[in-house]
């Protein structure tokens, strides 16, 4: 069976070294002393789940972003880059990164700006279509994420919380 | 096994008859261990498609020229096949749906809700797909309904202890209704359908059995299992998408059974407030029917009995066997029994360190298909512990070489993860 064991040049484009290092140790595993933001995402098709959520300082940055990431190899190391893209950015930095790693994911060129950092060892999955929605799953749940912290933000903000209700955040 | 088949199949004949089998996969001969979730379609299921369409089509039980009669008997004619399949009395015991999934949803309907009432008892299993759990789901937030649950043991069988126990309850929480798969999806598991259902009856506990996986293998004795219901897919048996059959056991129970969904063909009156209906089965077919596809599902049927169901079985039991024999020893986790004979057909597994998804990208760019994922089964996931597996399945088309390069897949994906 050696004989077959040999290397799968094909898959190297997807399962980069860089991306099975994010593979085996996922940052953003600690979990939150406290959370201002957070969503459980799941992708219905393959089952896999992601809890991500997120800690805001005074000063209006995301200061801790824990992930709990159970998938494969390419939802995990995706989460994991997520983890050091949006760490110490302002929620309104963060969704432009979110925008940014969506439009790459869904064909476009890596841009000069934001720096993705890692993310461009991603890349390879676009060649793996079914594969784009297993990158996308940690990015959509932050998407949630940010969305509940801002809901959050509002509600205090609001004399009464029963009419909140439908309000777009 | 003590049968031996008289019949043994040819496998490479039967390849012959399904072109996608000569298809080529990312370079690679394709390898296709995905037949759980849907079965290749033999050259004459296909022929039947198009001779329908090029020679046959018109609606059904509609119009009076000659194409619609010349359809409506071929469709009442699959009708007729089916139910000699089954070994069922009549052609109007089977039901034409879409589908397992919509067989199910017609008996919590059409049943459910006519004879269910808050705080009765529902029996399922922790085994059960998906289409014969949320079904129930349903109907319990639409009538109060109360859900349990056989458990799973360990080996991958039903507790039957606790099974019996629940069918012979004779207090307040006795069963009216007892819904369960023949076969597992994801452990391939074998249930003993018959002694089950005995077992029901003689409680009065209706049943309805979910036959998806256990009719692609052969025919399927609905007198001698003497289930109340039988569901089951065409697609899964060599047939087309989007048909499949609800069998009603006895034809006493359209007695206690209402129309379901409103439409074409299931009518006999209809003034603007107020309708009548056909008999059975039309009162359950709304709408038109997809006739081509079970006018075709008969034409897969008559491939099917050509063959011999031992030999079929012997087949996959040898497939299956292999297949643990091949896997066991790379460290893999396979749930489900050990006994090939009583799980013939499928093998789910978790490869430690790497994720199903990650195995059956790299299994792909060797021509080889097989399912990662939940299977539709997430109860009977998290019963195990797992997020998801990656499931083989072995069927009639299939050789010991394919089983082979299943094997030698696995040992280059793990290695490759290793690296």
């Amino acid at each position: 069976m050696n004989s077959s064991s040999a290397p799968e040049p094909a898959f190297d484009a997807l399962y980069r070294d860089v991306i099975l290092d994010h593979y085996r140790a996922p940052h953003g595993k600690a979990k939150l002393a406290r959370i201002d933001g957070r969503a459980d995402g799941m992708n219905p098709i393959c089952g896999d789940e992601v809890d991500v959520h997120l800690a805001v300082s005074p000063d209006g940055r995301i200061e801790g972003v824990h992930l709990d990431s159970r998938g494969c190899a390419i939802s995990v190391s995706s989460g994991s880059i997520l983890y050091d893209l949006i760490i110490g950015t302002t929620p309104t930095e963060a969704r432009r990164i979110l925008a940014a790693v969506k439009a790459v994911l869904h064909g476009g060129d890596l841009p000069a700006e934001p720096n993705l950092g890692d993310f461009d060892a991603l890349e390879g999955v676009k060649k793996f279509p079914v594969r784009i929605k297993c990158a996308l799953l940690p990015w959509t749940t932050l998407d949630e994420a940010l969305r509940d912290l801002e809901s959050r933000a509002d509600a205090p903000a609001t004399s009464a919380p029963a009419t909140n209700e439908g309000k777009q955040s | 096994m003590t049968t031996v088949s008289a019949r043994p199949l040819d496998v490479a004949a039967i390849r012959r008859d399904f072109p996608i089998l000569s298809t080529e996969v990312n370079g690679r001969p394709l390898v296709y261990l995905d037949s759980a979730a849907t079965s290749q379609k033999p050259r004459q299921v296909i022929d039947a498609l198009t001779d329908f369409y090029s020679t046959s089509c018109a609606n059904v039980h509609r119009s009076v020229h000659h194409l619609a009669e010349r359809a409506t008997n071929k469709f009442e004619g699959a009708r007729a096949r089916v139910a000699r399949f089954v070994n069922v009395a009549t052609p109007e015991q089977i039901i034409w749906t879409r589908g397992t999934t919509e067989s199910i949803n017609l008996v919590a309907n059409a049943w459910g809700d006519r004879n269910l009432a808050a705080g009765d008892v529902v029996l399922l299993t922790e085994m059960d797909h998906h289409a014969n759990l949320v079904p129930w789901h349903l109907l319990a937030k639409r009538r109060g309904v109360k859900l349990q649950f056989v458990p799973v043991l360990d080996d991958g069988k039903l507790d039957l202890e606790f099974a019996h126990a629940r069918l012979a309850d004779d207090g307040p929480d006795r069963p009216k209704l007892f819904a369960f798969t023949a076969k597992s999806n994801v452990l391939g598991t074998e249930n003993p359908v018959a002694d089950l259902c005995r077992r029901a009856h003689a409680a009065g506990i209706v049943t309805v059995v979910d036959g998806a996986q256990s009719l692609p293998h052969g025919p399927v004795d609905v007198a001698a299992l003497g289930c109340d219901f039988l569901a089951f897919s065409a697609h899964k048996a060599l047939g087309p998408m989007g048909v499949g059959c609800l069998v009603v056991g006895r034809p006493a129970l359209y007695e206690r059974m209402d129309p379901w969904q409103g439409g074409g063909e299931m009518i006999r009156r209809v003034r603007l407030e107020d309708s009548t209906y056909a008999d059975p089965p039309l009162r359950f077919e709304a709408g038109t029917p997809s006739a081509a596809d079970a006018i075709a599902f008969a034409a897969a049927l008559d491939y099917l009995e050509a063959l011999d169901p031992v030999a079929i079985h012997e087949h996959e039991v040898r497939l299956t066997a292999l297949a643990l024999d091949l896997l066991r020893p790379m460290g893999l986790r396979i749930l489900g029994t050990d006994d090939p004979a009583q799980r013939a057909g499928i093998v789910a597994f978790d490869v430690p360190d790497v994720h199903p998804h990650d195995v059956a990208t790299l299994l792909d760019g060797r021509g080889i298909a097989v399912r990662a994922g939940h299977h539709c089964a997430q109860p009977l996931m998290r019963r195990f512990g797992v997020q998801a597996t990656t499931r083989a399945s072995f069927y009639l088309y299939n050789t010991e070489d394919e089983v082979r390069a299943l094997a030698e897949g696995l040992a280059a994906a793990m290695e490759y993860f290793r690296r």
